[in-house]
């Protein structure tokens, strides 16, 4: 699938803002981070720009961005349509919970409350995100079960990443950041290398036997394409560029967003503080790097079932 | 409304299309893009269109495929494809705006352009690649089974089929109503053991393919019976008396 860069930029930044979100309110409501309004205004700032930003940008890939209004009416049938409302109505109580951490000095009560519920609705939107893709048949590499672990870890793991840099700027640094930004990198890792495992092994159901109902009669050739130029057809799915490099960008991915920002992390704890807070930031960086090469190789690797017609 | 009509539609018209008979002139793709591109679906736009790198909207679309491996038993099977009207399409389910719908009352999938958003998520639902995205409207193409052609008041009767079926010269695209047991198409789909391209997918697709006739292939041409009253005769007697003989 052609990977559109208005989308990729859209799954990991809203992902990683939502994952930011639901770390932060969960240490905030807790009291494992104070309510001190400079970290409040960075913290959540941060996770609803990176949320808003990743939402106004897969607005660039429409035909028509004046109507994106409309994706808000279909929730009943399409996952798009329930990521659309849940990001929106998201929105309420990570405003609400931003607005009492920030202006009123509190993360506990009302506030408190608005902050668990902006989490658990942020997870449900990440889900939503992760279903859009996986919910396609036609794509064997996302109709797979590990696709929305896939998203929900790696936006936990972006934001716990984000997080470690924010805490050690502002100097409320604890262990318990550590121990989940560690933990998750880990478990993004394990969840990646399965669900390459997971694709690397199957085969699509649909073949061009199958897709013409041709196979009784034997093998299926393509003798001549109905067009001799690439139309919509394939240049929006039968991107074929990422294959080639695949192994080599798994790599350059794994090395990026897991082992860089894992080293970083680690290493972190053993230094002095300025060293610290340069290790998180090197590990910002890094995740970025690492994230956009998954993001793209997630699209760019996945097969769609209507180019086997075109013998690909 | 993007949810499915909650009854099967009462009529389901689609294509039986014949892939014995087709001889994959691309005449239906033409005359297809001809009526497309003056009517609701219009334009059906082309970019580049007199260079390199053409490319354009078409909702029909005419492949070539050799079958059964090389020696006697090959053949070429040409094959048209375009919208198959499924009855549960994702392709309708996935659209966030309500623009992308199935009638209710034919069970044709149509978009509404004024609706559109232009994600293309549809044409990702889609396994059989019919959807086309135009990229100068920015809304997503498709197949209209000619709904503004098979209801026109303004056209005599006969006309009223989709516009790839009025151009085929080999009779291989019949157009009717699939919930009628007694319609062409459901008598073809019967007699010729007419099948869903792809069933793995779900969708149920409503169009149906006939496929190829068994025909002679693999066995030995038949011996043309020789008439000995032609021992002296020129080629040209011994081909009339062979296309007589048959």
């Amino acid at each position: 699938m052609h990977p559109a860069y208005s989308v990729i930029f859209f799954t990991t930044a809203s992902g990683a803002g939502y994952g930011l979100l639901v770390l932060a309110a969960i240490f905030a409501v807790s009291g494992l981070m104070p309510a001190a309004m400079w970290l409040g205004l960075v913290t959540t700032g941060l996770a609803l720009g990176l949320i808003g930003g990743g939402l106004l940008s897969s607005t660039f890939h429409l035909g028509h961005p004046e109507r994106a209004w409309r994706a808000f009416t279909q929730w009943r049938s399409s996952w798009l349509s329930r990521e659309g409302v849940l990001a929106v109505v998201t929105f309420v109580p990570a405003g609400l919970f931003a607005i009492g951490w920030v202006f009123l000095g509190t993360t506990t009560g009302f506030f408190g409350w608005m902050g668990a519920l902006a989490a658990v609705l942020a997870v449900a939107t990440v889900i939503s995100t992760s279903m859009i893709y996986a919910s396609l048949t036609t794509i064997r590499q996302w109709n797979n079960g590990i696709v929305p672990v896939a998203y929900v870890v790696l936006g936990l793991m972006s934001g716990a990443v984000l997080l470690e840099a924010v805490t050690r700027l502002f100097g409320v640094h604890g262990s318990h950041v550590d121990v989940v930004a560690i933990a998750l990198l880990v478990v993004g890792w394990v969840v990646k290398i399965a669900y390459w495992r997971s694709v690397d092994g199957g085969r699509s159901k649909t073949t061009l036997a199958t897709a013409t109902g041709l196979g009784r009669f034997g093998a299926v050739r393509l003798l001549e394409q109905p067009h001799t130029e690439e139309n919509f057809l394939m240049q929006e799915m039968g991107y074929v560029v990422a294959r080639k490099h695949a192994r080599r960008l798994r790599a350059i991915a794994q090395l990026m967003l897991f082992v860089v920002p894992l080293a970083a992390t680690i290493a972190a704890g053993f230094v002095v503080t300025e060293l610290a807070v340069l290790l998180a930031l090197v590990a910002v960086a890094s995740l970025a790097v690492g994230l956009v090469t998954e993001r793209w190789l997630f699209f760019a690797e996945a097969k769609h079932d209507s180019m086997v017609y075109y013998g690909r | 409304m993007t949810s499915l009509p909650k009854h099967p539609p009462a009529k389901r018209l689609g294509l039986a299309i014949d892939l014995d008979t087709c001889v994959g002139c691309h005449a239906c793709a033409t005359n297809c893009k001809e009526w497309n591109t003056g009517a609701i679906s219009a334009p059906l736009t082309d970019v580049n269109a007199y260079q390199a790198e053409q490319r354009g909207v078409w909702f029909n679309r005419v492949y070539t495929y050799e079958v059964g491996g090389e020696g006697p038993q090959a053949r070429t099977v040409h094959f048209p494809k375009n919208c198959l009207h499924c009855e549960t399409p994702a392709c309708v389910t996935v659209c966030p705006t309500g623009a992308s719908y199935k009638r209710s009352e034919d069970g044709i999938v149509l978009v509404d352009h004024d609706k559109c958003i232009g994600c293309k998520l549809c044409s990702w639902a889609c396994s059989y690649g019919n959807r086309e995205y135009d990229e100068h409207v920015g809304v997503m193409k498709k197949c209209t089974l000619c709904v503004d052609k098979i209801y026109n008041q303004n056209l005599p009767e006969v006309d009223r089929v989709p516009a790839c079926v009025a151009a085929c010269p080999a009779k291989a695209r019949h157009f009717g109503d699939f919930a009628d047991p007694n319609s062409t198409v459901s008598k073809l789909t019967r007699e010729r053991g007419g099948y869903d391209l792809a069933p793995e997918t779900g969708y149920q697709p409503t169009s149906k393919y006939l496929p190829p006739r068994p025909g002679q292939r693999g066995a030995d041409a038949p011996a043309a019976p020789s008439t000995p009253a032609l021992a002296g005769a020129g080629r040209f007697l011994k081909w009339v008396d062979r296309v007589l003989t048959r």
